[in-house]
């Protein structure tokens, strides 16, 4: 897929989902190769604010007409909002991936996990491999 | 080995997303299946269907045979007429459901895909001296037309007057020289066709009916619209809502079960027994009261116990609800009500519905 994007100044995990640093508050979503391979996603739970999560958690789930699939926290923290807006349009999700269907803000605990996730680079080459 | 239909390469010329489905790959979708569900619903799409198995069975009682091996009055059908059916086991279970096609020089059986190879073994094994059993697969190759703009689009290209053949009928015409048997037949609740024809004719026949379709939006349609179109309908997929452990009249599909069928047929001695006894478990469509989706095999609750497991769930596109499909003790089956599903641990309610869930459909 030529045309998936993967904007440079993201991080990204390998269970699809990119975070973006915005001082100590990192922005969750899914990617566009996500997205895409869900399909018409009708529904997005989200976590409550608050909710304590450690990187790798499950912090929500997204239903698709085909499939639903668990996303996970890139990093550690604490939910301090949600994108209440998926509520009625989840489809922004599959819409604008990286900016209109972000899905959660978290207080990030410890930036040394940022350690842990891939470059647009890295991330590109995951989802070029075979699976 | 997993097939290529011939109509593969057009797949992937109009970008669809391959999957392996009943041996054959097959697109699941071109467009998000949304789109293509509301395209077969307002106007007209094309569904890839060769991986069905075609199957003709020929001789002198080729009729009384097929009347024999399925549960449906095959004997009172005329010429061209087409009729859906089960084929079944002694014991009432389902080898597999069917359309029997009446064709004025043999029996046409198209079965589902996965479940072809069963069949001929089932046919095999109860033929009768002097029937004839061969397998057309892989020589014709099988479309589906549907959606309410499915005639006028068949019609440019088709040398009869399609408005002549009614529901459930068929006729043999030519597209541009191409023998084509057609049928007012489908998978999707909207008014459509399906065609057949030789293998070779395959580019030649997509490319005809896109370019008539074309003022209509016509579109490729994959197997996931498939699957949210025939769920909105009821209709039963094999594997999921009807299998060998299941009978027709617990199914909800008494309307294609003779029981009185003067000249027996497979399964005849069984069914007859479960409908005097009365079926202790029902077919059921069920909608969600939540925004959540029922999946195949998440487990169904009636005060707290398990009761069932979803055969198919999906959102509906055009009810715009959570629907699904189960088989519920006879006591709970009835319209109205109230259970739940356990969707992925959380607990959420339902209610059993009338069905189709999608009533404005287009079919003749």
């Amino acid at each position: 897929m030529a045309d998936t994007l993967i904007p440079k100044e993201l991080k990204y995990t390998n269970t699809h989902e990119w975070l973006k640093i915005e001082n100590e508050i990192g922005v969750i979503g899914i990617t566009d190769y996500a997205q895409h391979e869900l399909s018409d996603i009708v529904y997005v739970d989200l976590p409550e604010i608050n909710k304590s999560v450690n990187q790798g958690d499950v912090l929500g789930s997204i239903e698709a007409v085909k499939a639903v699939a668990d996303f996970y926290s890139p990093i550690s923290g604490i939910v301090i909002e949600i994108n209440t807006e998926l509520k009625t349009a989840p489809d922004l999700v599959n819409k604008d991936p990286y900016q209109k269907g972000w899905l959660v803000k978290i207080k990030i605990a410890d930036v040394s996990e940022l350690k842990n996730l891939l470059d647009a680079d890295a991330y590109q080459r995951l989802i070029s491999s075979p699976q | 080995m997993i097939k290529k239909t011939p109509f593969y390469d057009k797949h992937l010329q109009f970008n669809g997303r391959i999957v392996e489905f009943a041996n054959h790959y097959l697109p699941l979708q071109f467009k998000p299946i949304i789109e293509e569900h509301k395209r077969v619903r307002t106007t007209v799409g094309v569904f890839d269907v060769s991986h069905m198995g075609r199957i003709e069975v020929r001789g002198k009682d080729a009729v009384k045979f097929v009347d024999y091996l399925t549960t449906n009055d095959v004997s009172g059908l005329a010429e061209y007429q087409v009729q859906y059916s089960t084929m079944c086991i002694e014991n009432g279970g389902i080898v597999d459901d069917l359309l029997v096609y009446r064709l004025p020089e043999h029996v046409y059986l198209v079965v589902n895909g996965a479940r072809r190879e069963e069949d001929l073994k089932w046919i095999y094994q109860n033929k009768w001296p002097g029937i004839e059993v061969i397998d057309r697969t892989f020589e014709v190759c099988q479309l589906a037309i549907q959606g309410p703009k499915a005639e006028a689009v068949m019609q440019k290209i088709c040398d009869i007057d399609l408005s002549q053949i009614g529901f459930y009928w068929s006729a043999r015409c030519k597209i541009d020289n191409i023998p084509t048997l057609i049928s007012r037949t489908g998978y999707t609740g909207e008014d459509g066709f399906e065609v057949y024809l030789e293998n070779k004719y395959a580019d030649k026949i997509w490319d005809m009916i896109f370019a008539a379709g074309e003022e209509f939006a016509i579109g490729p349609i994959g197997l996931g619209a498939r699957d949210t179109l025939r769920l909105e309908m009821k209709y039963c997929l094999y594997g999921n809502d009807i299998t060998l452990e299941t009978n027709p009249l617990e199914a909800g599909l008494g309307f294609v079960v003779k029981l009185d069928k003067a000249n027996g047929f497979i399964g005849q001695t069984a069914l007859q027994k479960i409908k005097a006894e009365g079926v202790k478990r029902k077919l059921i469509g069920l909608e969600m009261l939540d925004n959540a989706i029922p999946r195949h095999g998440y487990n169904v609750l009636a005060n707290g116990k398990v009761v069932g497991q979803i055969t198919s769930g999906t959102l509906g596109p055009s009810v715009q609800k959570g629907i699904g499909m189960v088989y519920l003790p006879t006591e709970l089956s009835a319209v109205g009500t109230e259970i739940e599903v356990d969707i992925r641990n959380k607990i959420s309610k339902a209610k059993v519905v009338k069905t189709p869930f999608y009533k404005l459909g287009t079919r003749k």
